[in-house]
Formats: C-alpha cells, structure tokens, sequence
C-alpha cells in the first residue's frame, strides 16, 4: 500500500511571529523555518504504518519555494521514500494545495493520504477536507488514532470527546497533536536522505491556477490587554471574585 | 445576500455555538438555516425559533444521523445554488464540515472570521493569534467560519421561520460512524462556561491537577480547562485543551493556575472578560495579560481559595 504525505513549510513553531511595519503580513526574512509540526506527526504517523507492514511506500509532498527541498528532505531522513516539491513561489491557498495534490494522487494512486490538521502559519484547518472532497474520498480529521485493515478506523479529537469512524480506502487522514510523538532523524538517516528521489515539478504540470481567492488587505498585531493588578492574599482574591459576583 | 447557517446540534439540542454564527451571518444578509440529522425535525422547530433566521431547511437521513463530512457537504453544496453564504461554527464539526463545502463549490474558505468589515471583507487570526490578517474574497460564493467567541448570541427565542424538508441526497458509502466516547463530566463544557479554572503544568501530576482543581471548580460551579502543556504531560485529557490548538473561550472569568501563559494558549483565552492569574513566579507572561494576579505556590493558594470560598 503506497501512502502519501503532505508536508508545509513554516516559520519554526518557537519563533514568535512579527507582524511587518508596513501590514504587509509577517516577517519572515531571517527567521527559522521548519517543517509544520502537524505535518512532522503525518509523516511519523505514515512511518509507523510502514514498520508495521502496512505500508509499502511513502511518497512525501511538498507545495512551496524551492527552500522546501530541505523540509522534504527532513521527511525522508525520517523515513520517506521519496519526495515531490510542486516550486513556486506564490503563497498558494489551501483550495490550490488540495487540487495540486488530488493530481498528484490520481497519478500517484496511494491508498492513504496524510497531512497535518492545520498549518501553524494560516492557521486554515482546511486542505485535508479539501483534498477529500476533490477526491470524493471520505476523510478523518482530527485524528488521535489510525487503524489500517480494509478500512481505515480513524478516532478523532472532537469538542465533545474522541469520536471513532470507520472510512473506506482510499481515504484522507489529518493528524492531530496526540497522535504520535514523531521521531528525530538520526545523523546517518540524514545523510541516507540526500540520495533518495526528489523530484521537482511546477503547478503549472498539474494544470492547477493556483492565483489566489482571498487577498489580503493588511496584517495587525492583535489588540493587547492591559496588565490589570496584582492582590497580595488569597482573602483579597475571595473579595474580587465576591465583588464580580463570582463568589457568594 | 442570502446566508445559509449550518445548526450544530446534538439530535436534540441546538449547541451554543450556532447562536453566535447566526449573528455573524446577519451581517451579511437574510438568515436560512441548515439542520442534518435523523429525525431531526425538533431541533429544526427550535432553530426556526432563533431571532433572525427567516427558513430552516431540514435533511433526515440515517447517512446523516452523526453529522459525517462526506453526506453533509454535498446537501449543503446543494443548497448553495440558491444561497451566496455558507456558514458554521469554528467548532470541530463545522471545521470538519465546511472546507469540504468549499471544495465542491471551488470557493476558498474564510476561515474562524473575527469580524465581518464588509460584504466580502472580514479578519481572521493567523500564526496562533499573533497577527489579525483583513482579507477580501473574491469568490462569487462565500465559504465561512466562525470564530464563534468573537460574537454576540442570536437570541433562542423570538424568530418565526418556516421549516422546509430538502433532499437528504444518496448514502455516500464511504464513511460510518463508529462510536463516541464522550468526556464525562457534570461540568459546564468549556465554550459555553461562564467560569473557567485552567490548570498548567505546575500541578506537577495528574492526581494533583484534579485533586485540587476539581474542588475549586465545583465551589465555583466552573468548566475545568488545561494548557496544552499540561495536556501533553498527560495530567489532562485533550478535550481539556485551552488554546489555539486546543478550545477558543471567552468566559466571564478565568482562572489560570500554574500557567505561564505561552502565545499559544493566550490565543484560546484573551477573549475572556476577566481573567485571574495564579503563579509562583512573578515574571510570569500570564499576569501581562491578567486583571488579576496573585503570585504564590499553587498547592498553598488553591485549597485555601477553595475553603474560603
């Protein structure tokens, strides 16, 4: 069963983000990038599958700059087979990313395609759904728990608690934090990774328009709070809260 | 502009977090509502009743008795020939559900909007909260939602809409609910609390986090939340997760106790109206954004708080 894994490039989930002078958007020149952290828990996730003997072949995917090849290349130092960077330069959408990769998998015809729930840059928790709905295949969002038989048994971190479904394959799986905690690559499977296959493509082989739908007009801070002050005791707590109502 | 609102509910009840997405929609224009499920006329007689929803149109269907993606989207895509607005609640439903919409109309999604500016103009908050992005759609059909903690409750009460039964469409096949292994508790769920205490990693172990937070919470009749390092340390389960990995609040109070308070988790709670910080050291991030802060050991300061209160 051959499994596909998508994978973003972000800011490094440690640096606070700046929001440039101009509104423009955030800074990002010399600043840390890694491989989304969603995204890292798919391709562990997709590894696993593999050692399991589930998995025959882990194709990672990349849509983004030509600095992407090393996010790839993170990939299959953790144990990816091979990988696929669709370059450009453009910010591409979550609609244009999902309809990159649904050309991809009906070339690719994987069984199982993982992504992370939601890339921590735009924050859209939408290209896994997306993907799904392009593929007509069904979807597993959220997901804590993956087991592969004939189906797919996905259980998901949903408001309410974990809920369990069953999905035919081939499906659409996006991860969620619990999942797993992925792996770091060692140095020799770092240098294993530098021979395996990339490949590099252009949106424009997909036959994808990937112009954006949404522009963006400006980027803000967010409002701050104003520190409020500090009591010295817990009485003094027990009478604000009294004070608010809170407390009787 | 003609908005469709997807109901979040539970086969009975209507959740919380569709009243306020009823109110982002009027922002745009008249109000219809969408109800799925099996046998789920009650709960589309109750969504007729919310101030400012004009129509509820009601699916039922055994394929969509748990709500899945894959039968819900294309009833609602449907549904979207005669409407220029798709919206839902940022929950895990509506998150599950709406960029699925999205995809079979090839509208890019507006995701967990925080105001509307304008017809198609709204902001959104990216990079875990750290920046507001004003964005502009140009699809000619709106796919949104909402970030449901950033607006106003439509009253449950006091609308007049009709109720019309729609075309449930085919059982996709590809999906089947298997079980829901729901949190228990007798707590008010944290989205809709008006008090919440949120305990970090401080608490130092699961037994400690519920020993002492449980007793506070139920003087104070609150939702208990987490912080996603407490989470991850396993002294709480992850539907506890206060954040922007986690739950969006906006309670009347919060009460954050032995959280430091990393972006991320400020993300899920500066929305409250008061918040109230507990924690051993004064440097804390957490009292930057605190009302009110008391700086002290937990495990002194939390069982004197609960017994004088």
């Amino acid at each position: 069963m051959k499994l596909l894994v998508a994978v973003k490039r972000v800011i490094d989930y440690n640096v606070k983000p700046r929001v440039k002078m101009d509104g423009t958007g955030v800074d990002l020149a010399n600043v840390k990038m890694s491989m989304n952290p969603f995204d890292e828990i798919a391709v562990e996730e997709a590894i696993r599958l593999k050692e399991k003997g589930v998995a025959t072949e882990i194709v990672a995917v990349s849509i983004g700059p030509g600095k992407a090849q090393e996010t790839l290349r993170t990939a299959l130092a953790m144990g990816a087979d091979r990988a696929i960077l669709v370059q450009t330069d453009e910010e591409v959408e979550p609609l244009a990313v999902a309809k990159i990769l649904a050309k991809i998998a009906e070339e690719e015809q994987p069984q199982l395609v993982v992504l992370g729930k939601q890339a921590i840059d735009d924050d859209n928790n939408a290209t896994g759904q997306m993907l799904a709905a392009l593929l007509g295949w069904p979807q597993g969002t959220f997901a804590s728990k993956v087991e592969i038989a004939d189906s797919a048994t996905v259980t998901r971190e949903v408001d309410g608690g974990l809920e369990t479904v069953k999905l035919s394959l081939p499906a659409v799986v996006t991860t969620d934090l619990r999942l797993n905690e992925p792996r770091y690559a060692s140095l020799p499977n770092i240098m294993k990774a530098k021979s395996k296959p990339l490949a590099v493509k252009s949106p424009g082989d997909f036959g994808v328009d990937v112009a954006r739908r949404l522009e963006t007009l400006k980027v803000t801070e967010p409002a701050k709070r104003q520190a409020g002050i500090k009591v010295g005791s817990v009485d003094e707590l027990v009478e604000r809260l009294k004070g608010m109502g809170i407390a009787k | 502009m003609s908005v469709l609102v997807l109901v979040e509910h539970d086969g009975s009840h209507i959740k919380d977090a569709t009243f306020a997405t009823v109110t982002a929609a009027a922002k745009l224009g008249d109000v219809n509502a969408l109800v799925v499920g099996n046998n789920a006329d009650g709960v589309a007689q109750a969504a007729a009743k919310i101030a400012g929803v004009s129509k509820v149109y009601v699916a039922n269907a055994p394929a969509l008795e748990h709500q899945l993606a894959e039968a819900v989207a294309p009833v609602a895509a449907k549904l979207m020939e005669g409407h220029d607005a798709f919206l839902a609640p940022a929950t895990t439903t509506g998150k599950n559900i709406a960029p699925r919409v999205a995809a079979l109309l090839d509208v890019m999604q507006v995701t967990d909007i925080l105001s509307v500016e304008g017809p198609d103009t709204f902001t959104r908050p990216i990079y875990a909260g750290n920046a507001i992005a004003t964005v502009k759609s140009k699809d000619a059909k709106k796919v949104i939602t909402v970030r449901t903690t950033a607006f106003e409750r439509a009253a449950s009460e006091g609308g007049s809409g009709s109720v019309e039964q729609v075309d449930a469409g085919g059982d996709p096949g590809t999906s089947s609910f298997v079980g829901l292994e729901a949190s228990e508790s007798e707590r008010p769920e944290l989205t809709s609390a008006k008090v919440i205490v949120s305990g970090g990693r401080a608490f130092g172990s699961s037994e400690q986090f519920h020993s002492l937070l449980d007793p506070l919470a139920d003087k104070l009749g609150a939702g208990v939340g987490a912080s996603r390092a407490a989470v991850d340390a396993g002294y709480a389960p992850n539907d506890y997760q206060v954040g922007q990995t986690g739950k969006i609040v906006a309670p009347e109070v919060y009460i954050a106790i032995g959280i430091s308070g990393a972006i991320q988790h400020l993300a899920g709670m500066k929305d409250s109206k008061t918040i109230i910080a507990i924690n051993k050291d004064e440097e804390a991030p957490i009292f930057q954004v605190a009302d009110i802060g008391l700086v002290g050991d937990l495990f002194k300061i939390v069982p004197e708080l609960t017994e004088k209160l």
